[in-house]
């Protein structure tokens, strides 16, 4: 490709490069777009902005030529346009930085990074000398210390985040679409990931950036676009409005997030832990957790608080460790043995790990209480039903009836019923793994309402989770991890975002 | 990874040295260059398929029709050749790769636009083949005296030294050595079997590459059907029964990973070798053949826990960053 | 916490819609339309005895089939289980060239059935192999083992009183084998639709991950299907054996492939997580009446393998097409 170093000046920021008008997607059931319009300008980064639903990954599919819209227009320059296909937009000129890195292992990185538009050689055969060439000469365009020989699969989380961009820049692209660039990256990335979005600008080419972070938002972005369940709300230049406006118009209510008070009567020792190592993924992770005790975990995206969980409630083995329930030494090597001992954990990925989508409600809540609701080994449906109305009924579980699929309900619905699952073995200890995540503002304030009453009725909890408002609203205590370690524990005054944000990021008072 | 596929590749190739260093210390004449010719011409027609079934194995799908069109494909050149035997053989061998595609594109539209798994789509039409040979054949068996000359001729005409049956065998390796490196489909071949997900997204249609796939594999074993009968000069219902099972042996023990998107024709072509010298080696050294179904199935076992070993993905590493950034 | 208690109906449906529904109604009603058009073509079909003789048409193959059905539903697969019938027969004919009795050679025949099941459940769920290779892998080495042992040779001279399991009669027209059948059918329907086991079963089958995380013990299932599977073909070695009065290492060659299309037309998901062994009784009879239907019209059982071939890829097919058709 070519860098063309065009002044921002140059390019005519009145006219869109890109736009969608009036354009309608419809899933069956669903409709996941209702006449929505989108305007990107060359050298202008827009941020487009919604809850979890709003149609977000719809545009971004329907950009890039995964769908095809129901109604309405794709323009480029004007022009109305079809893409048929990822390889028509990417003609177009449209490339996107998607939110896993969606490239394949088993290729080496100039593979990767020309798959589909590889340059061609005599009789029409790639040219891998020329291929290896120009892929150098792109990572080290930005800035990337990687090998366009080896192997995708050799390399780490963020230079494989480098390929994506590097493929998305090896077209000749006026678009660039990011989605959700920095959720899987370290502060010193997402830092040099900001410089490449300037570079990029300074290009003159059009961004498109699909973020839930507010702050970076207003630190990158140009102008905004919000949608609100698959409808355009509205849009501007970001120096025109405030953060508290564009929560408004992303959840069409005013919002200040409220926690349930409660009292903080915290009991006896339930759980200890001790000298938890793994050989890649976390070290000496040790704690101490009391009945009716809400105990944050706090950290970056990748600093093993779910890996340490998951080592917790034995699905993965720590290289040593020792946990201790009432006082007692208890070997976890299975969810099972956890669940026996009384731990229990709501995973972050839900439609994967938390809920059997497929299965019905009362089947997914009565799964690991079979032993209760069965007569040696025989299925009792009427127990299981009765079960499953009682807690789904303390949980507020919105749903048609108990035999509805779960993949059926909202994402919100569905933490009920994986929640309501686990409060059905009477758990000594649950913990949360980001409780909240990608589900809407009133399930929010449900699930949160709830582990308030949970810790009031003497269980002892632990929450994950990434969102300083949710850890400072509901934790007693927060405990902080960076790569892998326990670098603080916060309790009272000290609980506050900066000193969190401090220890998560590995920032010295010195330094600041 | 690069380092370790080259290894596998040299493990194998270091496996096959020894094994034909073994039998010549109890038959000197194995290793002589004109046996091992022997022995590459008989495993021609395993490499044939075996490079196929690479493909399609590469894509995340398996054929297991292969052996049967292979015999349906050499039964209806053989008949072919009985009722009209002026056909020349130019025109008998693209009947024989029509015909082979045909099927494969069978299995391939059945996979890509019914969405039918893999395995059930090939389990299904390998009894549909074979029962269809019986069906034209009425159970018959064509023979020698029935075909004429220049059809069993092609086969085993030797050219600078070689069969020609040899000579497409290597030609087939050239063929996909280039096609597997150097062209777009040779790449999305690995892509839709890597990361499917990620294949739509670059622009590559999943479904559209395995059909392909089914065609190339159905197309080698067209080829093979023909050369096989005439080979031989015999055809009947039950040539080449599970067959099907060594070609996926040769892939599997090649490296081929079964769960898509990583392997080579290189490996492939060891793979096919291995068991060709292992074959041709039994009778040598006074072992009986109805040896050579179990060892083929334990090379089978043998090479997926190895490759599933080769192939176990690192977890996340978080601490090791600590490390470095301490 | 909410004190406006919501009520949620536990069900939508009447257990009458949800039967009349499902794919085991439609499949009842092709066997009874099977059944007429049989006795309508052949006046030798309506007949207590022949139809008694047709039952062993399936029933060897559906007992494998009940637990197959488990393992496809829990997302696996076992290619082997005809090589297993090969080899526990072997064994069952290396022993009875020994003098062993009929009961001996039973325990033989199950016995090498489990350690084959074993085997397999080793290699997938202790080693983590993909069941679809391994039990291809183990096809040809059960198999082999039959071959290196029995060679172009065969196995006769069973002793008096084994021919009672594949060739006795319970009662009246009902054979050992019918009864047997009637009998696993009743225990894998338990199972599967009334146990924690088979809740279990479907919940790894449809999300193995989920299952795990909510505290399922996946590979102990697991393990224990592929046991299953191994000893039911056991069981069907020991019947085959004793019907046919013979083993050769050729016997019950392809046999894996009308279990599998047994269990896909009985309405299990080939993919995992949904299927029922009211299914597979039903496409048990199905496939039983349409053989039997065309061995009256003396159709050579190659041919057969074709109609197989067909139903298989068809019952998949068909549903498919009809939807694509409707949806465009």
């Amino acid at each position: 490709m070519q860098m063309q170093a065009l002044p921002a000046q140059a390019a005519t920021p009145d006219i869109p490069v890109l736009a969608l008008d009036g354009v309608t997607k419809t899933f069956p059931g669903v409709k996941a777009l209702s006449e929505v319009s989108l305007r990107l300008y060359p050298g202008q980064v827009t941020a487009l902005v919604g809850e979890n639903g709003a149609g977000k990954s719809t545009v971004v599919k329907i950009l890039t030529g995964i769908y095809q819209p129901d109604g309405g227009a794709i323009r480029v320059d004007g022009t109305p346009i079809h893409f048929p296909t990822a390889q028509d937009a990417a003609a177009a000129g449209i490339t996107a930085i998607h939110q896993e890195t969606v490239l394949f292992d088993e290729l080496s990185v100039a593979e990767n990074i020309f798959l589909g538009h590889a340059p061609r050689g005599r009789f029409g055969l790639i040219d891998n000398a020329r291929m290896v060439d120009d892929a150098r000469k792109l990572l080290h365009g930005i800035g990337a210390k990687v090998d366009p020989n080896v192997r995708l699969r050799d390399l780490g989380i963020a230079n494989k985040h480098l390929v994506a961009i590097a493929r998305a820049l090896s077209i000749d692209a006026r678009v660039v679409i990011m989605d959700e660039p920095t959720a899987a990256l370290s502060h010193k990335e997402i830092q040099e990931l900001y410089e490449l979005v300037g570079e990029l600008k300074r290009q003159g080419k059009a961004i498109l950036f699909i973020s839930h972070k507010f702050d970076e938002i207003f630190r990158i972005a140009d102008r905004y676009t919000v949608f609100r369940d698959g409808q355009f709300v509205g849009e501007g230049l970001i120096r025109d409005v405030k953060e508290s406006e564009l929560v408004r118009m992303m959840v069409g209510r005013p919002v200040d997030q409220i926690f349930p008070k409660r009292a903080h009567n915290v009991g006896a020792e339930v759980l200890q832990v001790a000298g938890y190592d793994h050989p890649t993924e976390f070290a000496d992770i040790g704690f101490t957790l009391r009945k009716g005790e809400i105990l944050g975990f706090y950290g970056l995206v990748g600093a093993g608080r779910s890996e340490f969980m998951q080592a917790l409630f034995g699905i993965t083995r720590p290289s040593k460790g020792v946990a201790k329930i009432d006082g007692q030494i208890r070997v976890i090597r299975s969810p099972a043995d956890a669940v026996e001992n009384g731990i229990v954990y709501v995973p972050e990925d839900r439609g994967r790990q938390g809920a059997i989508t497929a299965l019905p409600i009362f089947q997914n809540v009565t799964l690991p209480s079979l032993k209760r609701t069965s007569r040696s080994g025989f299925l009792r449906l009427a127990e299981e039903f009765r079960l499953a109305r009682e807690y789904t009924s303390r949980l507020d579980l919105r749903a048609a009836s108990l035999d509805t699929p779960v993949g059926n309900l909202s994402g919100g619905n569905q933490q009920k019923v994986v929640i309501a699952k686990w409060l059905a073995t009477k758990p000594k200890v649950i913990i949360l793994d980001e409780p909240t995540k990608g589900i809407d503002i009133g399930s929010k304030a449900a699930v949160h309402e709830f582990m308030a009453e949970l810790a009031g009725q003497g269980l002892a909890v632990i929450m994950v989770s990434s969102e300083i408002p949710e850890v400072l609203g509901m934790s007693d205590r927060v405990i902080v991890m960076r790569e892998g370690r326990i670098v603080a524990e916060v309790t009272g005054p000290d609980l506050t975002p900066e000193t969190l944000v401090r220890h998560a990021a590995g920032i010295t008072e010195a330094r600041r | 990874m690069t380092q370790l596929l080259k290894s596998r590749e040299a493990i194998l190739t270091g496996a096959i040295l020894v094994l034909i260093a073994l039998i010549s210390t109890r038959y000197p004449g194995f290793a002589a260059p004109g046996n091992l010719a022997n022995v590459f011409n008989d495993t021609a027609p395993l490499i044939l398929l075996a490079l196929g079934q690479m493909i399609v194995i590469l894509t995340k799908c398996i054929d297991l029709s292969v052996a049967a069109n292979l015999a349906l494909t050499g039964m209806v050149v053989a008949m072919l050749n009985t009722v009209a035997p002026g056909v020349p053989v130019a025109i008998i061998i693209l009947i024989a790769l029509a015909l082979g595609a045909l099927m494969g594109a069978a299995n391939g539209l059945l996979v890509w636009k019914l969405s039918i798994p893999p395995i059930v789509v090939t389990l299904g039409t390998m009894t549909i083949f074979r029962g269809i040979i019986f069906l034209i054949s009425d159970g018959a068996w064509v023979n020698a005296h029935e075909m004429s000359a220049p059809f069993k001729d092609f086969p085993r005409h030797v050219l600078l030294g070689l069969p020609t049956l040899s000579w497409i065998a290597i030609l087939a390796v050239l063929a996909f050595f280039v096609l597997t490196t150097r062209t777009a489909l040779g790449r999305a071949f690995f892509a839709v079997g890597g990361n499917p997900h990620a294949s739509v997204y670059t622009g590559i249609n999943v479904g559209r590459t395995q059909f392909w796939a089914y065609v190339i594999s159905g197309t080698l074993a067209g080829l093979t059907g023909y050369l096989w009968v005439a080979r031989y000069a015999v055809a009947y219902v039950d040539i080449a029964g599970g067959f099907e099972l060594d070609v996926v042996a040769a892939c599997v023990i090649g490296g081929v990973s079964i769960a898509g998107g990583s392997g080579s024709v290189i490996g492939a072509l060891l793979g096919a070798i291995f068991l060709g010298v292992v074959k041709n080696a039994l009778p040598v050294v006074n072992i009986s053949p109805f040896w050579q179904l179990a060892i083929s199935g334990t090379a089978i076992i043998v090479a997926i826990a190895f490759n599933a070993r080769a192939s176990r993905v690192p977890g996340r590493v978080i601490l090791k960053r600590a490390e470095h950034a301490a | 916490m909410s004190t406006t208690e919501r009520h949620i109906p536990d069900r939508l449906t009447t257990p009458a819609q949800r039967v009349l529904k499902s794919w085991e109604a439609l499949l009842l009603a092709v066997a009874i339309a099977i059944f007429i058009v049989n006795s309508l073509a052949s006046p030798y079909f309506l007949n207590a005895w022949n139809l008694s003789d047709a039952t062993f048409n399936f029933t060897e193959k559906a007992m494998i089939a009940f637990a197959m059905a488990l393992l496809i539903i829990a997302g696996e697969i076992d290619l082997s289980v005809a090589s297993i019938i090969a080899l526990a027969s072997t064994a069952m004919g290396a022993a009875a060239q020994v003098g062993a009795g009929p009961a001996t050679l039973v325990l033989i025949g199950l016995g090498v059935g489990l350690a084959c099941g074993a085997f397999n459940a080793v290699l997938v769920t202790v080693m983590g192999l993909p069941s679809i290779v391994v039990t291809i892998g183990t096809m040809s080495l059960f198999r082999g083992i039959s071959y290196i042992v029995l060679g172009d040779t065969a196995y006769g001279g069973y002793p008096p009183g084994f021919e009672y399991f594949g060739q006795g009669y319970v009662f009246w027209v009902f054979s050992f084998e019918f009864v047997l059948f009637a009998v696993l059918a009743v225990i894998y329907g338990v199972l599967l639709h009334k146990t924690n086991f088979g809740r279990a079963v479907y919940a790894i089958g449809n999300n193995a991950t989920g299952a795990m995380f909510s505290g399922i013990r996946v590979q102990r299932v697991k393990f224990i299907l592929f046991l299953l599977t191994g000893l039911m073909s056991g069981i069907a070695a020991v019947c085959l054996t004793s019907r046919l009065g013979s083993t050769r290492p050729s016997i019950g060659l392809g046999m894996e492939l009308e279990v599998v299309t047994m269990v896909v037309l009985g309405g299990v998901n080939i993919l995992g997580g949904s299927g029922s062994i009211p299914g597979v009784v039903i496409a048990a009879f199905v496939m039983g009446l349409v053989t039997f239907g065309l061995g009256l019209l003396n159709v050579p059982g190659i041919v057969m393998s074709i109609f197989i071939g067909l139903l298989l890829i068809g019952v998949i097919a068909l549903p498919r097409l009809w939807s694509m058709a409707r949806g465009k």
